[in-house]
Order: structure tokens, then C-alpha cells, then sequence
């Protein structure tokens, strides 16, 4: 880590003087690796209309840091990533076996899940405080090792990317159109569905579960207001989401208030902007 | 236009059907909860064939499109014959879909949508020379070559239909299945997309299955047209179809008149 710390001395902020505010300078480390995997991977959740699911991974997993802390982990991320997956499974496939909306199936699943974790968080008359770091995040916290465990995470991502992406945008365009060519839609969607699970749960406790879904959802949907294909769609997003994320980590720092929230809300400035601005690109 | 078989067509197939290669559907069914959808389908269509497939709504004409790509759970056989060793296999298919429910701001180009369906390069990098230029030439063979950086949401009916058609081409597909292909496109863009079709049907001696509502496209370009509800009511060349009393009967027109009508 030391590279990075010496690297950030160029800046002109107090925080980033040698030897102080350590936290800060992981937390900006962490923010520009974190960025672009929600960036990538939000392409394809607006490409699928899969917003609200993302929404409700978060939820899943929550349930799965109760069932894990109930269990005794002291970071129950583990619980958490089995708990999600099996989450992002079970909507998968009831989706695929019913013929009931993708959007009522997901809401009873996502209510229910939140209700569970709740339920056995609080069972014995046990505080719910202890939990509020999954619900609002925490960014400053990380730690170097945390930051290199991210690095791999950025790194599979793209491989997965390099060898999905193809046939994950021919299934989000028409599913039939797909099956013509013999791509296996359903076990895409599966395969994509646990990718996004993983990533929203083992992020939960540094972004924060009632915000981390616009981390994915915003700066896709503002790249794909001025994006006319889809290079220009991955490049804006990850530009948008690690310019928000940079920014929004240094503005709190300042003005003191949660990093994720200052993120999403600068997300959500681009958001507008490249709204009002998007007649004059496509 | 059949020669280009040339003459060691003589194998199984040839008793069979046309002496050189066909697609058989053989005993197709498909029920859905108690409902039977489709029954006793048994169709032979010919290279260089096109057959037309009419019927009135919920005959269960997009079902067979459906069933015979494998999409929905059917019963009954697909098979390929080959000319050339009499071989059976299932055929590839291309498939130009109804539509495609297009979200209208999606950030897909036309060479997106090409090269993510023909190359494992991922589209969202840098893009290669040869590969596209490969989609230029397919484009052009369904005059849709300037469409290629158009955004697909931002095509007309008649073009993507047609972009459609050239990625339905590749590879060069055993059987064509069109589902509709004409619906909400003008006149000269159906007539467009007909002559298409009637030329790639010729350059690659393809079989051709149509689902089509308009009798007078079904008229000038079809060989064969199979009337469908439920089963197969009535096959034959155009003329003898449209102008058959089983027509009149399941589409309820007075005898006479279907001719004029022409289009429903």
C-alpha cells in the first residue's frame, strides 16, 4: 500500500499529507476499484430490466448476515454470499417455472427476506444497532487487505465480462432470438443473476444495502441516455461511476456526511444532466 | 436453381420427398395444461421452398415457430435431410422474430447486435477491421449497409426487419423460419423485405417456413401455403388454398369474395 500512499502526496488535500488519515486514502483506493464492477455489471441490469431484482439481492443477503451472525461469525460475509446466491436461485427459477410477473415474484421474495432478517436479528431480544453498519455502509472502514480481496473481484469480473458479455446482450435482447442461435437463455440469466449476487453482498458492508442498487442502477442509466452503442455504454458508465465515486468520497470527507449517500447523490446530478442533455446525442 | 445439388441426390430422401434436401416435421403436437394447441402437424418442406403458413389469430401459428425452435415442449419429430448423403439431422435454423420488444433507448448499434451473435471478440472492446467489414457485406446483401451504426431501437419496422433477416443468414441456415416478419411496416418496406427474402431464398437454396396475415404477399411469393387451426386444414399452391372453400369457411368470408379481399 505504501505505493499508493506516496502516489496521493501529489494532491493538494490536509488528508493526504504523508502519515495522515490512513482510513481515507484506502477508502479512495477502495471507491476507484469498486466503481468500475458496478459500472460493468449495471449495463447489463438496465439492459435487463433488472433493477428491482438487484434491489432485492440486497435484502437477500441481508437475511444471510442474520442467519450468520445468529450463527456466531463475527463478519458473517460468508452466510451472506451462500444466502444471496441461493436467494438469486430460488427468483430464477420460480420465475422461469411460473407464469406469474417477474416484478410480483421479486417483491414477495424481497419482502419476505428483509422480514426474515429482521425477525432473527432481533430474536431473543438482541439490538438491531449492531446491523445498521450493513444498512447505511461503511467505505472508511476498509482495510489494505480488504482493498486487495476487491482487486481480484475487479479482475474476474472482467475475464467474465470478456467471455458473457457476447451472449449475455443476444439473451437481453430477445430471448427467442437467442434460443434460434443456441444460446442456453435461461442458464445466462442464472449465471448472471449469481455474478450480481456476490458482488451486492460482499459490497453491502462498505456501500450500505439501501443504497448500494443505485450504485448500479445510476450510472448505466445515465450512460445509456447519450450512449449510441454499447463501447460508449461501458465507457460512460465506468467514467460516470468512478467520477461520482471519487468525488463523493472527497466531498463527504468535507462536509461530513455518509460517504455512499454523497455518492449516489452526485450519481444522480449526472443522471439528470445527461437526461436533459440527451437529444442532442442520439 | 436445384442443380446446384448435383446428381448424387439419389438416397433415401429422394423416395421420400423431393430428391434433394428437405425438412421434415413429423407428428407435431403441442398441449398446453388440457389445452391441445396444435395436433397432427406433418409437413415436408423443400429446399428453395417457400411455405407460407396462414390461419386466423390463435390458430397456433407462432406456437409451431415456436415449437419447432425447440422453445416450447412439443411431440412429434424434426429432421434434416442432407442432398448430398441422405444424412438425417436437426436443422439450423435462422429466425426472424415478430418483433423484438425493443426497448427504444437501448445503447445497441446494428454492428452490435451483428457482432455479439456472430464473434466471441466481446463488443464492448475495441472493434476489429475484418470483422466488420464482414457485417458490412452481410447488410448489404439486404440493403441495409448504412443502417450499421444506427441504433437498433431507432430503426423502422421495415429496417430491422431486414437487419434481422441478414442475421438470420448467419450461418446460412438449413431452415428460415419468419414469424410475421410484415406487421406494423409499410407497403413498399413489405414489398422490400418480400423481394429479400425471395432472393436469399434463391442464392442459398433455402428452406423457407413464413408465418404471414397478408393474402396478397402470400400470393405473388409463396410455392406452397399450408392453412393451419389447430392442424393442418388444407395445403396446396396459393391459388388452390385462397381460393378454396375451407378458406372462405375458417376465415368467414362469402365465397366469392376472397379474391377481391385478397388482403385480411
Amino acid at each position: 500500500m505504501e505505493w499508493w500512499y506516496k502516489l496521493l502526496e501529489i494532491l493538494p488535500f490536509e488528508w493526504a499529507e504523508p502519515g495522515r488519515m490512513i482510513f481515507m486514502k484506502n477508502a479512495l483506493l477502495a471507491i476507484i476499484i469498486l466503481t468500475p464492477i458496478f459500472a460493468i455489471l449495471g449495463t447489463m441490469v438496465i439492459n435487463k430490466n433488472m433493477s428491482f431484482f438487484s434491489d432485492a439481492l440486497g435484502h437477500g443477503a441481508f437475511t444471510g448476515v442474520a442467519i450468520g451472525s445468529l450463527m456466531g461469525f463475527v463478519r458473517p460475509v460468508g452466510s451472506a454470499v451462500l444466502f444471496s446466491i441461493i436467494f438469486a436461485l430460488l427468483i430464477s427459477v420460480v420465475k422461469h417455472k411460473s407464469k406469474m410477473s417477474s416484478d410480483t415474484i421479486i417483491g414477495v421474495f424481497s419482502s419476505m427476506s428483509i422480514a426474515l432478517g429482521i425477525f432473527l436479528a432481533t430474536l431473543g431480544g438482541k439490538s438491531f444497532a449492531k446491523l445498521n453498519t450493513y444498512l447505511i455502509g461503511d467505505i472508511l472502514s476498509i482495510s489494505p487487505e480488504e482493498i486487495g480481496f476487491l482487486a481480484i473481484v475487479l479482475v474476474l469480473i472482467i475475464i467474465f465480462w470478456l467471455f458473457f458479455f457476447n451472449h449475455l446482450l443476444v439473451v437481453s435482447i430477445n430471448a427467442s432470438l437467442a434460443g434460434s442461435r443456441g444460446i442456453k437463455t435461461f442458464w445466462y440469466e442464472v449465471v448472471f443473476s449469481i455474478v450480481l449476487a456476490v458482488v451486492v453482498t460482499i459490497s453491502m458492508s462498505w456501500i450500505g444495502l439501501l443504497v448500494i442498487n443505485s450504485f448500479l442502477v445510476l450510472p448505466a442509466a445515465s450512460a445509456r441516455n447519450i450512449a449510441r452503442n454499447q463501447r460508449q455504454y461501458h465507457f460512460l458508465s465506468i467514467v460516470f461511476s468512478v467520477f461520482s465515486g471519487v468525488s463523493g468520497l472527497i466531498m463527504s470527507y468535507y462536509i461530513e456526511t455518509a460517504t455512499g449517500s454523497t455518492i449516489v447523490l452526485i450519481s444522480a446530478i449526472i443522471f439528470f444532466t445527461t437526461y436533459a442533455l440527451r437529444k442532442k446525442f442520439l | 436453381m436445384k442443380n446446384k445439388h448435383g446428381k448424387n441426390s439419389d438416397s433415401v430422401c429422394q423416395q421420400k420427398c423431393c430428391g434433394f434436401c428437405c425438412t421434415k416435421i413429423e407428428n407435431f403436437g403441442v398441449t398446453q395444461g388440457n389445452t391441445v394447441i396444435l395436433k397432427d402437424i406433418n409437413i415436408h418442406i423443400h429446399c428453395g421452398e417457400l411455405t407460407a403458413i396462414i390461419g386466423p389469430n390463435g390458430a397456433g401459428k407462432s406456437t409451431l415457430i415456436k415449437a419447432l425452435l425447440g422453445e416450447i415442449p412439443h411431440s412429434g419429430n424434426l429432421q434434416f435431410v442432407h442432398a448430398n448423403n441422405g444424412s438425417h439431422q436437426i436443422p439450423v435454423m435462422g429466425y426472424v422474430p415478430q418483433s423484438l420488444n425493443l426497448d427504444s433507448t437501448s445503447p445497441t448499434s446494428v454492428m452490435d447486435l451483428f457482432l455479439s451473435c456472430r464473434s466471441a471478440y466481446p463488443t464492448w472492446l475495441m472493434r476489429r477491421k475484418k470483422e466488420v467489414e464482414k457485417v458490412k457485406e452481410r447488410l448489404s446483401a439486404v440493403k441495409a449497409d448504412h443502417l450499421i451504426d444506427r441504433r437498433i431501437g431507432a430503426l423502422s419496422g421495415g429496417e430491422l426487419q431486414r437487419v434481422l433477416l441478414a442475421l438470420a443468414l448467419e450461418p446460412p441456415p438449413d431452415l428460415l423460419l419468419l414469424d410475421e416478419p410484415v406487421s406494423g411496416i409499410d407497403q413498399s418496406g413489405l414489398e422490400l423485405f418480400y423481394e429479400t427474402v425471395s432472393a436469399v431464398r434463391e442464392a442459398y437454396d433455402l428452406s423457407v417456413i413464413l408465418v404471414s396475415h397478408d393474402m396478397d404477399m402470400v400470393r405473388r411469393y409463396a410455392d406452397r401455403v399450408i392453412l393451419l387451426n389447430q392442424t393442418i386444414l388444407k395445403v396446396g399452391t396459393p391459388d388452390e388454398v385462397l381460393d378454396s372453400q375451407t378458406f372462405s369457411e375458417v376465415f368467414r368470408l362469402p365465397t366469392k369474395s376472397c379474391k377481391e379481399e385478397g388482403k385480411l
